[in-house]
């Protein structure tokens, strides 16, 4: 327990932490001091200065967000001079800001909009400096929009790109009245190391970062008669698209949300949650083989070990940074790209529907889905497989704007034939996962006996820490996998890029001994990806992971080769894991790619 | 003019003494805490500008418990019309040297750092080869301490200690939030005194002749002898060790032309003095209980009449707007605002009164900025748009 100190916060007393940091202190006692440049994720930069409060016997304010209390100190954090400094920084921030709200995506949900309209900026007369720099646009990208004339310079992003993610696409350069958040010799977005994780969009406090959006294209595919328009739905959606429409975070609204989509008029809601389970089938039979191969086979050609390869994010990452590696990544697609796959021909045969007038939507946690989406190679289908990707946001503006009172729908199930899912599919949406449910499925084909955990929790996986390790002996396996007997399947879980490097270079260096990895470009999973409602915090990321692991206990089946449309696609359509039609429309290639 | 205080030169600082190496000896031989001692009764203060006491940076690094500390010399002499530290440098090496290496053994560091202003780049061979001849020295008496230099880029903020710091790890020299200070969190994350080039040479007279004769210069609150960078409209424009506390009038007397008008004391980031001001204005630090006392970095800048005080202050605000690192809003629009502003206020597209709100921002630029470059925009600007608003405006 670190010492105790004492402070006084606008005349009244309180005890913290030796350490705290006024901002914390202040919220202790009540008290909001309004911020930009900070955030929960980060790591402090006091560089808007809007959180300056004054220190009383000191000339110069303090910025509460990176001054820690000291003992005796007294703070006011709404004097005279706290006020009129605060309001002249608002004052300058706005007039370097490109001020035309009505017409930003951002609109209503920028927090430089929120502190103008607390402080009641009314006669801005400052100079407005945006004419006097050559902003331009940057929507190169599938994924992310960047408008620098509505960056504030807080620096948010870069510190997300490089703390939360290791990439380092976005960097400060310039200084002084031409400093900028901008790339790699200033290319485009989409021509340089970004992974279209979207943290940054998700961190931005204004419109400088945006999703590139697709809500119009979507409104008109529905509107457009001669369409069959199908959607989808990613786990983590779920737990998050309440925090959008007036629920607390961790609110489960599944049923809501299918209502919701129903009422958007789409002709068929299903659930990426099957092709998650489906995801089990494929990578868990691909792990059982890669094993086999190297372990019996002692084949050189194959490489474990084995990572998962749901995260487009994280895709892009080892495309860039370890395109040595690419072997190690699973052939399986992601659970999207997959669904697109299957209903532009399982789906569009069981209903007998020209493949050509589906237009295939899926709603994700994600912007680096827009890109996966985008890619050349996912036309399997003979269509492009996925038409359009929608984060969580975009879907709760489309749900606002068709008037939905979302808070009194009713629950509604998913379609039939693809929306069946297991409490497998769902906790995709939380970093360990994909490598829980996998393990439920692999260590019961194998051994024919249920996972060695309480009520199926694989309880090490779970968690928030950066990377975790777990390991599963295999005894008395059935007489297939007897060459499995007595070993010891050692697994990993890394979530956020930064993290995934760490495990990436322990593979490099030869000092990792895993067999099966699971990646995650974002923090927390998919549950806390850069599509998800704004503001994601690490308790916000918390209360969605146990609305996740809540959803799973809560499902009838749990376990992926329990997933009855699961039998069904094998039993009429894929006939088996790894099979020739999984092969052509389930599996995929890498591409190695450049750092710069 | 009659004054109560005459010019007094001191030359300490560039008078040529060859005996470096009995001074590094005998300082080091003595335990650090006499030699804390010395400079704290010195009553030294950082020479940079800031003003800060030596003795005690020195004093609280000291008591940091760390097996690895750094010396570094701040040599990333920027503010404009300063252009003592170069001659420092390049005319008496070895008293900085010395000074740097008898404050690694006071603090507990075995390497010092030069950070050399990139534009200095021309100094770096001679001054490698007195690193060098004093290395050997070092070796020679079996005291283990060596000097690198470190070149810098030719920003201004790197001169900003954190900044600085930021530079030499090789990041964006930005500053840092303060605290943790370098005392305690400096160069890599370690204990570091970065003292000024010409606080370090001041030390090197103390340690040799002992702290009372540099004590004996000077006046309450500013001790000791500083040099001044004089330029401007002066018929001898240089550099001259002065002793502190004298008063504007008898400086203008002795280095004015005349018609000085006004003179810019501390550098762009400094204070304008008007004519009518010269005889309260003493050079020296906050603390003199009659008049006002300004400190410096030693940029003297001399205007007289010819001058247009709108061109000097555009000039200065030029300079700002694009020397600040960029990362604090205060700093990085507040000088654009200010720039744009003067020039708007000019050619009429905002009226006198627009003055007075940039005053106001300037002042609150002066309580909220990170750093000291944007905290110290608000000097100049302040005190040449109070003392001539009139040429702002026509």
């Amino acid at each position: 327990m670190r010492k105790k100190i004492k402070i006084s916060i606008n005349g009244e007393s309180v005890e913290v932490e030796k350490g705290t940091s006024i901002l914390d202190a202040a919220k202790q006692t009540g008290v909001i001091i309004p911020t930009l440049c900070y955030h929960k994720d980060l790591c402090i930069a006091g560089n808007c200065r809007v959180c300056v409060v004054e220190i009383v016997g000191q000339k110069r304010l303090a910025p509460a967000c990176a001054t820690p209390c000291e003992d005796g100190m007294d703070v006011l954090t709404n004097s005279f001079k706290v006020r009129n400094s605060r309001k002249h920084i608002i004052e300058l921030l706005l007039s370097e800001h490109n001020t035309e709200c009505t017409s930003c995506y951002k609109n209503g949900g920028c927090e430089l909009q929120l502190l103008a309209s607390e402080y009641k900026i009314m006669n801005q007369d400052f100079i407005n400096l945006v004419p006097f720099h050559n902003y331009t646009i940057d929507m190169f990208s599938p994924s992310i929009i960047k408008d620098d004339s509505k960056c504030i310079r807080c620096q948010r992003c870069v510190r997300t790109c490089a703390e939360l993610q290791g990439v380092n696409a976005l960097t400060m350069s310039y200084k002084g009245d031409h400093a900028k958040v901008t790339t790699f010799f200033e290319k485009a977005m989409n021509d340089v190391v970004c992974t279209n994780c979207g943290q940054c969009v998700n961190h931005c406090p204004t419109g400088a970062l945006v999703e590139k959006n697709y809500i119009e294209e979507v409104w008109n595919a529905i509107a457009d008669k001669t369409k069959h328009v199908v959607v989808q739905t990613a786990p983590a959606v779920r737990v998050g698209l309440g925090e959008e429409l007036g629920f607390d975070p961790g609110t489960r609204v599944t049923g809501k949300m299918v209502a919701a989509l129903k009422r958007l008029g789409f002709d068929a809601v299903m659930d990426t949650d099957f092709t998650a389970d489906l995801t089990i089938m494929e990578e868990g039979t691909e792990l059982l083989t890669r094993l086999k191969g190297a372990l019996v086979d002692k084949n050189p050609t194959i490489k474990l070990p084995m990572a998962t390869s749901c995260s487009p994010g994280w895709i892009k990452y080892i495309e860039h940074m370890y395109p040595n590696y690419l072997d190690h990544l699973s052939t399986c697609k992601s659970p999207q790209q997959m669904f697109g796959a299957l209903v532009k021909t399982y789906y569009a045969k069981a209903r007998n529907l020209d493949p050509d007038k589906i237009v295939s939507v899926s709603i994700m946690p994600c912007t680096a889905k827009k890109f996966e989406a985008n890619r050349p190679e996912m036309h399997d289908s003979n269509f492009r497989d996925i038409d359009y990707v929608l984060t969580t946001r975009e879907l709760a503006i489309m749900i606002k704007q068709a008037g939905i009172d979302f808070m009194k729908l009713k629950d509604m199930h998913f379609d039939r034939l693809m929306g069946e899912s297991t409490g497998a599919g769902v906790i995709f949406g939380a970093t360990g996962g994909v490598m829980e449910a996998a393990l439920r499925t692999a260590y019961e084909i194998v051994t024919g006996r249920e996972v060695p955990f309480d009520n199926l929790n694989i309880t090490p996986v779970r968690g928030i820490e950066g990377v975790r390790e777990a390991s599963i002996k295999i005894e008395n396996p059935l007489k297939a996998w007897s060459f499995l007997d007595g070993v010891e399947l050692k697994c990993a879980v890394a979530h956020g890029l930064v993290n995934a490097k760490k495990v990436m270079d322990s593979i490099v260096s030869g000092k990792s001994h895993y067999h099966f990895i699971e990646f995650m470009a974002c923090p927390g999973g998919c549950l806390g990806g850069g599509g998800q409602p704004i503001p994601t915090s690490p308790e916000i990321r918390a209360k969605r992971a146990e609305a996740i692991y809540a959803e799973d206990e809560g499902m009838p089946v749990r376990k992926s080769h329990l997933n009855p449309e699961v039998i069904k696609i094998y039993k009429d359509f894929l006939i088996t894991p790894l099979g020739e039609k999984s092969h052509h429309l389930l599996h995929t290639k890498y591409t190695p790619r450049n750092r710069f | 003019m009659s004054t109560s205080y005459q010019l007094k030169r001191a030359d300490f600082i560039f008078k040529n003494e060859n005996d470096w190496e009995d001074v590094l000896r005998k300082s080091i031989s003595r335990p650090p805490n006499e030699l804390i001692n010395e400079l704290i009764s010195s009553e030294l203060k950082g020479r940079g500008g800031a003003g800060f006491p030596t003795g005690l940076k020195w004093k609280v690094t000291s008591e940091e418990v760390n097996d690895v500390k750094y010396v570094i010399c701040n040599a990333d002499e920027g503010e404009p019309g300063t252009f003592k530290d170069r001659e420092i440098l390049s005319r008496v090496p070895f008293k900085v040297l010395t000074a740097i290496a008898i404050c690694g053994h006071v603090i507990g560091a075995r390497t010092g750092f030069i950070y050399l202003r990139g534009e200095y780049f021309f100094l770096q061979n001679e001054l490698n080869k007195a690193i060098n001849e004093f290395e050997y020295y070092c070796k020679e008496i079996k005291f283990d301490f060596k000097i690198k230099i470190f070149m810098g880029s030719g920003a201004y903020i790197c001169g900003e200690e954190t900044a600085l710091f930021e530079s030499m790890e090789g990041k964006r020299g930005e500053p840092r939030n303060k605290p943790p200070y370098p005392s305690s969190f400096g160069y890599m994350g370690k204990p570091t005194v970065i003292n000024n080039v010409e606080t370090l040479a001041h030390t090197y007279t103390i340690f040799k002749y002992g702290s009372k004769r540099f004590y004996d210069l000077g006046v309450q609150y500013s001790r000791g002898s500083k040099l001044f960078s004089v330029s401007g409209d002066t018929p001898k424009p240089g550099i001259y060790e002065l002793e502190l506390g004298m008063s504007l009038a008898d400086f203008v007397e002795e280095f004015g032309d005349d018609d000085t008008k006004a003179v810019q004391v501390g550098g762009a980031s400094g204070f304008l003095v008007p004519r009518k001001r010269f005889a309260e204005t003493n050079i020296g630090f906050q603390g003199k209980l009659v008049g006002i006392s300004l400190p410096t970095g030693g940029s003297m800048m001399l205007f007289n009449s010819s001058r247009s005080m709108f061109n000097v202050l555009d000039n200065y605000l030029n300079f700002f707007a694009e020397e600040s690192c960029g990362q604090c809003t205060p700093c990085r629009v507040g000088c654009q605002q200010l720039l744009k502003g003067i020039k708007a206020v000019k050619r009429g597209e905002k009226n006198a009164q627009y003055l007075d709100k940039m005053l106001k921002l300037a002042e609150t630029m002066q309580f909220t900025a990170k750093c000291g470059l944007g905290q110290s925009v608000g000097n100049s600007f302040s005190s040449i748009v109070e003392n001539f608003r009139e040429e702002m405006i026509y």
